[in-house]
């Protein structure tokens, strides 16, 4: 079973993806890619502290996560993979082809962002490279729950609020 | 003996409830409806904010309340990480999570207890209050 879910999520592991996402799927671990937590044994150490103990959870970097996703998509268990922000999974993608399909699930408010929906902020950096990885071949699309319907970056233009 | 009650403990700072959606305003609502004591908890939402801003609004809470105790809904979300990573600066705060009514309605209730009894208390209140009720009569 090839990981399901590769999803940029500004809160990364949160109740969303753990529950919404996780418990409809029979989750059974998550690899979080990013750099700092990687770096950080107390940042590991707090979502281990949280994560239901059924789901295993996997520390990478990028430089790591490369090396490593094709022994993670031959995993039998159900996945998901988590960025916290698009310059993470732009760096991912670029060098794991085999990743097709990208989910932006959440990326707040910051200072230079533009509201596109009511849990997606984009600066005009992040757009762009989100554009430039779907013409790249990786379909990306924005989605915070399953239920959700999921939106093509093509359909945001002008969007408000969802 | 006096014939008048013995004027209340001191309740001490407020505890925060941070949770998803509309769910602390609506267990202190119900807090409030119930015992009158909504009072002693200011409650937070996560809603349509980024990790940064929940740690943020949380700190910020905390220092304007003197808050000491935090109350958080599940586990692996956002507002318990967020309380947690307050708590690695801050190791004199008391972080609960998998709140419930039944956990705030004791604690609301604790008066001239330690913030470690009135914890101990609602923990064990919350937890044992989850329970399968059914229809079917009792074997015997």
């Amino acid at each position: 079973m090839p990981i399901e879910l590769y999803r940029i999520d500004d809160r990364l592991i949160h109740g969303q993806v753990i529950v919404g996402w996780g418990q409809p799927m029979d989750l059974g671990f998550v690899v979080l890619v990013d750099d700092e937590v990687a770096g950080s044994e107390w940042e590991r150490e707090l979502y281990r502290m949280g994560v239901p103990p059924e789901v295993a959870l996997y520390f990478a970097s990028v430089d790591d996560a490369v090396a490593h996703l094709a022994e993670w998509r031959a995993d039998p268990r159900h996945g998901i993979l988590l960025t916290g922000d698009v310059d993470t999974m732009r760096r991912l993608t670029e060098r794991a082809p085999a990743i097709r399909e990208v989910n932006v699930g959440g990326i707040h408010h910051r200072p230079g962002r533009t509201e596109r929906l009511r849990y997606l902020f984009l600066s005009p950096e992040e757009e762009q490279a989100l554009r430039a990885m779907d013409a790249r071949g990786v379909t990306v699309t924005v989605r915070d729950v399953p239920s959700a319907r999921a939106m093509r970056l093509g359909e945001l233009a002008g969007a408000r609020s969802a | 003996m006096s014939e008048t009650a013995s004027p209340p403990t001191p309740a001490g700072p407020k505890a925060i409830v941070l949770a998803h959606g509309t769910v602390a305003e609506a267990l202190v609502e119900a807090v409030d409806l119930i015992t009158g004591r909504g009072d002693r908890f200011s409650p937070l939402s996560n809603q349509n904010l980024g990790a940064a801003q929940i740690d943020a609004l949380l700190r910020e809470r905390i220092d304007a309340l003197g808050a000491r105790v935090i109350f958080t809904d599940l586990p692996a979300g956002s507002c318990n990480f967020a309380a947690c990573r307050v708590l690695k600066d801050r190791p004199d705060l008391i972080v609960v999570t998998g709140v419930n009514l039944p956990a705030l309605l004791q604690y609301a209730l604790r008066d001239g207890v330690s913030d470690a009894d009135a914890i101990a208390a609602a923990v064990e209140r919350g937890g044992s209050a989850l329970r399968v009720l059914t229809g079917r009569p009792r074997a015997n």
